[in-house]
């Protein structure tokens, strides 16, 4: 049956990358902490998703190697495709949301020079075991310490419309605003990470 | 040997239904959600089951329900396919309106949502093709090329677009509702050509 269904589903992620080309591989970098923009980690994503395990590992053998060429001038993190549904805007910066569970970190770094930002107020919101996205008491904001690190208490993210997936925005004076959604790989992990470079205006 | 074979059939069709179903009833994701979204899944769910029985009917391939009666039980049964398909994308605006809309537009970052919508639109297309059956003054050669068509990307964009969502039915229990809805329509579209 397995034998069956890879071929369709393959169709399916073939299909995918076609219409999203740009969609893959911006989320869940959990080696560098620098969100993968170029081609090469599309394609990896884009195995990852659920095709070849050797591929996905020799893909992430390659995009490795990017990630040092990439801190000369680091681009700006794109905002995500459907990452600011349900956004509330001016979520309060809290110390857990609800009664927590559930880990969402990342970075902020500004584009150019890579340097970490502190004080950067990130918003995180998602569908938990506590209350849809567009529920106020799904949101909540924190601030990233001295070495640009945010990292957030939550409810467990649980699968909504489909994909388990968080939100994240920076919106605020001296940046872009930017809107990021990741996946989780596995809906039950307790953790999910997604990282931001900003664009000063 | 006829009627134990007919008793098989009808048991494995009936457990194709009911199976997947019951089976979702039982996720635990179903506690996390309100009514309204529950529903509008269990509306997809419920489509992906009529899916099944579409092509069996139309094809008279179930033992005792010949073509002809099969085929007045098809219409009402693609009426209520496009009322759950109706159902369940109605459901999840309801739930989420900007992720039903993202959708519409093709502009999900969810590429399921993608099939979801073309075999949406395939299925109201060709329940439309059916309604006009009469006024449209086809061949019956075209008019039924027209339909297999749209039944075609029907069942390519609902199977790819159930077995990406991560959601209350059961992983196994899905794909062996795929597997069957892709079997029943290649056999009834080779074996029907009347």
């Amino acid at each position: 049956m397995v034998t069956v269904l890879y071929p369709i589903m393959e169709f399916a992620m073939l299909s995918a990358h076609f219409w999203y080309p740009e969609q893959y591989g911006k989320h869940q970098d959990k080696t560098g902490g620098i969100p993968l923009t170029k081609p090469q980690a599309t394609r990896r994503a884009f195995i990852c998703a659920g095709t070849t395990l050797a591929g996905a590992t020799f893909i992430i053998g390659a995009s490795g190697l990017l990630v040092p060429a990439q801190a000369q001038g680091l681009a700006p993190t794109p905002t995500m495709r459907g990452g600011a549904n349900n956004y509330l805007p001016g979520a309060s910066v809290v110390s857990r949301i609800g009664g927590g569970g559930f880990i969402m970190s990342g970075t902020v770094r500004r584009a150019g020079d890579g340097a970490p930002l502190a004080g950067i107020r990130i918003q995180i919101w998602a569908h938990t075991t506590e209350g849809y996205e567009s529920d106020q008491r799904s949101h909540g904001a924190t601030l990233t310490g001295a070495d640009g690190a945010f990292s957030l208490d939550m409810p467990q993210i649980i699968p909504a419309f489909g994909q388990a997936h968080g939100h994240l925005a920076y919106e605020g004076d001296g940046f872009k605003t930017v809107f990021l959604r990741p996946i989780m790989a596995n809906s039950k992990d307790k953790s999910l990470s997604a990282h931001f470079v900003l664009q000063p205006v | 040997m006829a009627a134990l074979r007919s008793v098989l059939i009808w048991t494995g069709f009936a457990a194709a239904l009911v199976g997947p179903i019951a089976i979702a009833a039982t996720s635990p994701l179903l506690a996390w959600r309100g009514p309204i979204y529950i529903a509008s899944g269990f509306a997809g769910i419920v489509a992906l089951a009529l899916v099944l029985a579409q092509p069996l009917l139309a094809g008279g391939t179930l033992p005792g329900l010949p073509a002809r009666p099969g085929r007045r039980l098809h219409r009402w049964v693609g009426a209520a396919l496009v009322a759950a398909v109706a159902a369940h994308v109605g459901g999840l605006w309801l739930t989420s309106a900007p992720d039903v809309i993202d959708a519409l537009l093709f502009e999900s970052p969810t590429p399921f949502s993608a099939w979801g919508v073309i075999a949406m639109w395939a299925v109201f297309a060709a329940a439309l093709l059916a309604a006009l059956r009469g006024r449209l003054r086809l061949s019956p050669r075209i008019w039924r090329f027209g339909h297999k068509a749209l039944v075609v990307v029907v069942v390519i964009g609902s199977v790819i677009h159930a077995l990406l969502v991560e959601g209350a039915m059961g992983t196994v229990s899905k794909a062996v509702l795929c597997v069957l809805v892709v079997a029943a329509t290649a056999k009834v579209l080779v074996d029907v050509r009347r």
